[in-house]
């Protein structure tokens, strides 16, 4: 059980995050998205969340450096299918007066067109 | 019914027990018959408690020793999490929101925050050197 799945679309990775985020796996997420964005071939990252039940502050910390490190590339960051509660994690931490959130991920991966 | 029950575990200091942590305290409160609400809650400020004492207390080493005490009493959930790491010098500080000691681990200086916005109760204890403990009350209103 790995916790999450990615798919890359053109210079967007997509990262369909499962069940619970917290520091452990995002780790591992972590890991995964820096060697493709060192390696140049993303540019944007979209973090899904459908069918996500839990987030702790180590899912924002893991978020915002993502976006701190394909920003100084001028990519994006964006995340889609938020439910109630991440959404208020989401929105005490302040991450949305930076990343934008989407209703879907096909939303999502329009805007970042 | 009064319910009176309260069990302490001891784990090492790897961010998979997070996960454990959150498991075990989720099966000792479900006899309070709480809302997918309050156990969110209560999951959140555990994992936070655990992972400060793994990340900061044993400065993300596996080796130190993580004890986790819960008690139920009547319709109080008592959580304690306590560390022997390097403890915490200013706890006013830390416990300000957005204040973290290692933004180059990527902290958000969050985890404080969260356990303060989903618990009734939070108690910190600490002093450097020695170790922290975290007490959190969380009252569950359907029991
Ligand atoms: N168990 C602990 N032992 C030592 N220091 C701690 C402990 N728990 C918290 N601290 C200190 O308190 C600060 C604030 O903790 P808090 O959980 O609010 O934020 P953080 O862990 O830095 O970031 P985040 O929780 O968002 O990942 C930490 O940066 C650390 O300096
Ligand atoms: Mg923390």
């Amino acid at each position: 059980m790995k916790g999450y799945r990615s798919e890359q679309k053109g210079t967007t990775m997509i990262l369909f995050l499962e069940k619970e985020v917290d520091h452990h796996l995002a780790g591992e997420i972590r890991k995964e998205i820096d060697d493709k964005i060192d390696c140049g071939s993303i540019h944007n990252i979209i973090f899904d969340f459908k069918g996500v039940g839990f987030m702790d502050s180590s899912g924002i910390g893991m978020i915002m450096g993502r976006y701190r490190k394909v920003r100084f590339f001028g990519g994006k960051v964006a995340v889609s299918c938020i439910e109630r509660r991440i959404d208020r994690i989401f929105s005490m931490s302040g991450v949305y007066q930076l990343i934008p959130k989407y209703p879907t991920l096909e939303s999502a991966l329009e805007s970042l067109k | 019914m009064r319910k009176h029950k309260e069990f302490s575990i001891t784990f090492n200091s790897i961010s998979e027990n997070e996960g454990f942590a959150r498991m075990v305290v989720m099966a000792f409160m479900t006899c309070l018959d709480p809302t997918l609400e309050e156990i969110a809650d209560v999951k959140t400020a555990v994992s936070e408690a655990v992972t400060n004492a793994i990340i900061h207390g044993y400065n993300n080493k596996d080796d130190g020793k993580i004890k986790m005490e819960c008690k139920i009493r009547d319709n109080h959930l008592h959580i304690e999490v306590s560390d022997q790491g390097v403890g915490i010098e200013n706890i006013e500080k830390a416990m300000e929101p957005l204040f973290t000691s290692k933004p180059e681990w990527e902290r958000s200086g969050m985890g404080f925050a969260f356990m303060e916005a989903f618990m009734d109760e939070l108690d910190v204890i600490s002093s450097p050197g020695k170790g922290t403990k975290v007490k959190m009350v969380k009252t569950i209103y359907s029991a």
